[in-house]
């Protein structure tokens, strides 16, 4: 998949649909909406059996909270230039007002900070205009390659 | 289901948490054991839970706690979330994952929960959050 002498760049227009292709991210159906440097923005398209309560078209606040963790993980990767383990360690979600019914939700993450072990996300959710967001997150992330070894299975 | 008499004839979970397959296990000190097995629908990356995914659990432990303890005290409310802290503390592994929730406070118009997420070993759980919750006058 790399090619020699361009090192492998982290690219989320072609990351995106291989790591939301399956799992948790494909049944959402999260697809890749934009990027800058450090941010990544992703868009989980409205779908009637994600609400959050029974007879009203509200979307429920848990697929939000898995956009954003999508979007900080691909934006952290970014951030880095490649790919490498990483896990959520904190994750806070405000949500300051429901998302409009029938609407696409888009999830952007910023990577504002790495360092050797921790990655700094902020970013929010808005269903159309950034200006007017409908949650806003922080979050830490931890790298878990090399010196972790407990959650590896044999083999 | 067979202990139906002795607690609140409710829905425990959101059309969200079913689609999802979040399930009542048992209930605990009258308070209910939400469940989901591991399937591909939670995966992260290989043969481990999504981040989303534990959240969304731990989510629904909270709001079903809650609406177990308005049902018994006869309060009917609308919820809508205000926030949620969620704290990752062990990876999810591939084997069903429970989740409990705790109200820490039950105001006028919100309650604060804590809630609790484990697989096989109850005194090592895998993830924890603090949610508040807005409880809205039903509308006409």
């Amino acid at each position: 998949m790399n090619d020699s002498v361009n090192q492998p760049k982290f690219d989320p227009v072609t990351a995106t649909p291989f790591l939301t292709s399956r799992g948790h991210p494909g049944w959402l159906g999260m697809r890749y909406a934009d990027h800058g440097e450090d941010w990544v923005e992703l868009e989980l398209p409205w779908r009637e059996d994600l609400l959050g309560e029974e007879g009203q078209q509200v979307l429920a606040s848990g697929p939000i909270l898995s956009l954003m963790d999508m979007a900080s993980g691909i934006a952290i990767w970014k951030a880095m230039d490649r790919f490498e383990p990483i896990a959520t360690l904190d994750l806070r979600v405000d949500y300051v007002r429901p998302a409009r019914a029938g609407a696409a939700v888009f999830g952007r993450s910023q990577c504002y900070r790495i360092t050797r072990s921790a990655a700094f996300v902020r970013g929010l959710a808005h269903d159309g205009d950034a200006d007017d967001p409908v949650a806003h997150i922080q979050g830490v992330f931890m790298k878990i390659s090399a010196n972790v070894k407990r959650e590896v299975p044999r083999g | 289901m067979a202990e139906a008499k002795d607690h609140p004839d409710i829905e425990l979970l959101t059309p969200y948490a079913r689609s999802l397959g979040i399930k009542l296990s048992e209930w605990e000190d009258d308070a209910p054991v939400m469940t989901v097995e591991f399937v591909e629908a939670v995966e992260g990356r290989p043969e481990h839970f999504h981040g989303g995914a534990t959240g969304g659990l731990l989510e629904t432990a909270g709001y079903a706690a809650l609406r177990t303890e308005l049902a018994r005290i006869g309060r009917d409310a609308v919820l809508k979330p205000i926030n949620i802290t969620v704290q990752y503390l062990a990876a999810g592994k591939s084997q069903a994952s429970f989740a409990k929730g705790r109200i820490t406070k039950l105001g006028r118009r919100s309650a604060n929960l804590t809630v609790e997420a484990w697989q096989d070993d109850r005194s090592r759980p895998i993830a924890t959050a603090v949610m508040n919750v807005l409880m809205a006058e039903p509308e006409g």
